[in-house]
């Protein structure tokens, strides 16, 4: 049984633990939070003489309307990006997974090299993937050329807006798919072999097994993996800058290349950016809410 | 009948290293290009004219891309050199090395600090207000980065960090989700030994300093590859608030040196491999972490 005077004194150290990380969180995290709130009600832009006003909605209606923002396409682009990579990434990583759990020997060789892309900057990978796509001399072009025979060739891939997009797409696959293999990997280990081994006396073919028992047994590791990715999608940001400015023509624009062209450098809309951000988190939001329904509830307060 | 099953077998091997090798070329291939056309000595920008120039670009164009030819050397990396220092007016390679090392190593040590002693108080103590803190680390580690990034701009006018080391430290020091790992793992961990050294009288911050840490090897280093990780590549943030090139960080030198015409595709590469070096032989070294750290941010189960 402690005493009352330990028990202040317990309150005293714990609260000297918490605050430098509270302190830093509420400074940095919790205010600037609720600022972007208040600061998208106002027209509020760095450097200007002029005092800021409360506009309302203003800057909401005008990043939808105004087609010199173009927000909508950077939405949209958002939007395709996850429908496309998020499946395509996720079938990936499933396959690589499934490949890499089998008993074969040099078989952590391969883990590694599939996790190394992960462990390489971001910046890094668009730059190297910029020479890929260099045209008309560049890797992509050469190995296009091969396999159609020369129909198709000296492909502008970064510069033409029908394909900018789908070459950012494909160098982010490479780059994510290595960690979602480690995460299915982690989930295939967890299932019980007499699951296997049960199916496998009833006779039951490799494709009937990953469809009756691996499937389901990753039903939570899939959703997991599928909102994170989502998540991810739209929090697209260095390959698109670094490559190609959110160009050709808004091609490979996003929701977050539009917040730091409005909200910084020169033009400083701080205002209209922050409506950007609110609208960037209220999406974010919604997925972490879709996945807090359908995972069971692991952050319990104990 | 058991022949045909082992021969099915052997069929089912080799077809899993067929697909197995194909893979590895996928993930590995741009990386060796990068290595490849950095050690290869010329630059297409600096004289057009010269014939080991176009040899590079010719390269790029077919399966030499990924061979050595016949003048590799590290004339790349001096010229990347020779572009960065001080004569030449531009921030030297090593300022800018030393910028990204001192950004990432004091978020990674006051991070683990900062963030762990407060896991270990809401995981262990009972305390005034700690059931309303721990919902909070909870609620806001879906707050992405850039959901705060245009306010936190606007802060950093404010405060005075705006274009400076603290800028780019002080706001990534707290994580939320750094506090939440750092929180499961202390919830975990069985609680005998403590209770002695608190009946012996230590203190709290002793037992967590003596007891608690050397136990935590795993997590500590689990955080620390994962705030590494994310704070070596950031882009966003010293995009938005650096304009001192002196101050500039890695992804961003290299983003702005990438941003130059004419493209000085060779000195580029060498620029980067001397960037990803660092991390390539952290994964290398510390393996076993890369992989723990990716499965620990994701689910149980």
């Amino acid at each position: 049984m402690e005493s009352k005077s330990a028990k202040q004194a317990d309150n005293i150290t714990a609260w000297l633990m918490s605050a430098p990380a509270v302190i830093l969180l509420t400074i940095f995290l919790i205010v600037p939070f609720l600022m972007a709130f208040g600061l998208s009600f106002t027209n509020l832009k760095l450097n200007s003489p002029l005092p800021t006003q409360i506009v309302g909605f203003d800057n909401y209606l005008r990043i939808f309307s105004d087609e010199t923002i173009n927000f909508p396409r950077a939405l949209l682009n958002n939007f395709l990006f996850a429908l496309v990579v998020v499946p395509v990434q996720t079938s990936l990583a499933l396959g690589m997974a499934i490949l890499v759990n089998r008993k074969l020997p040099f078989i952590n060789v391969f883990r590694t090299i599939y996790f190394v892309p992960v462990a390489t900057v971001m910046v890094v990978v668009a730059v190297i993937w910029s020479l890929i796509y260099n045209s008309p001399d560049g890797l992509m072009n050469a190995f296009v050329s091969t396999v159609t025979f020369g129909a198709i060739k000296e492909v502008a891939w970064l510069d033409n807006p029908s394909t900018a997009f789908a070459s950012i797409m494909l160098l982010s696959i490479w780059q994510g798919a290595g960690y979602q293999m480690l995460i299915f990997l982690a989930g295939l280990q967890g299932i019980p072999l007499e699951l296997y081994e049960a199916a496998d006396m009833d006779g039951a073919t490799p494709w009937q097994q990953f469809v009756k028992v691996t499937l389901p047994q990753l039903r939570n590791t899939t959703i997991f993996v599928v909102i994170t990715t989502t998540i991810l999608s739209f929090q697209l940001f260095d390959q698109n800058w670094v490559m190609t400015r959110g160009g050709p023509q808004d091609s490979t624009t996003t929701m977050v290349v539009k917040m730091v062209e409005q909200g910084t450098g020169s033009l400083g809309w701080i205002g209209r950016a922050s409506a950007i951000s609110v609208v960037f988190f209220l999406i974010v939001f919604s997925i972490s809410l879709i996945q807090r329904k359908l995972l069971p509830e692991e952050r319990a307060v104990n | 009948m058991k022949d045909s099953l082992s021969t099915r077998k052997l069929i089912g091997n080799i077809a899993s290293y067929a697909v197995l090798l194909a893979l590895a070329f996928f993930f590995t291939f741009p990386l060796v290009f990068m290595f490849m056309t950095a050690f290869k000595n010329n630059d297409i920008g600096s004289d057009p004219e010269a014939p080991s120039e176009i040899q590079l670009m010719r390269d790029v164009n077919s399966a030499s891309a990924f061979v050595p030819n016949n003048n590799m050397g590290v004339d790349q990396f001096k010229d990347v050199f020779g572009r960065f220092n001080e004569e030449s007016g531009n921030t030297p390679f090593w300022r800018i090395f030393f910028n990204s090392s001192l950004v990432v190593a004091i978020i990674v040590i006051l991070g683990l600090i900062v963030n762990s002693s407060f896991a270990y108080a809401i995981a262990r103590m009972r305390f005034w207000g700690r059931s309303a803190l721990i919902t909070l680390v909870v609620s806001i580690i879906i707050v992405p980065f850039q959901a705060v990034a245009i306010p936190m701009l606007l802060l950093a006018y404010k405060l005075g960090l705006q274009n400076s080391y603290q800028g780019l430290i002080i706001p990534f020091i707290a994580h939320a989700f750094s506090v939440y790992l750092f929180y499961q793992f202390f919830v975990a961990l069985p609680k005998e030994l403590e209770e002695a050294a608190f009946v012996d009288g230590a203190t709290r911050f002793r037992i967590y300093w003596n007891i608690v840490l050397p136990l935590s090897g795993p997590v500590f280093a689990t955080v620390a590859v994962l705030q590494f990780l994310a704070q070596w590549g950031n882009l966003l943030w010293p995009v938005m608030t650096l304009q001192d090139p002196k101050l500039f960080t890695l992804p961003l030198a290299m983003q702005s040196f990438f941003g130059q015409a004419p493209r000085q595709w060779g000195d580029i590469m060498a620029f980067t491999v001397m960037a990803t070096t660092p991390t390539l032989l952290l994964f290398l070294f510390f393996q076993r972490w890369f992989v723990r750290s990716a499965v620990s941010s994701g689910v149980k189960g």
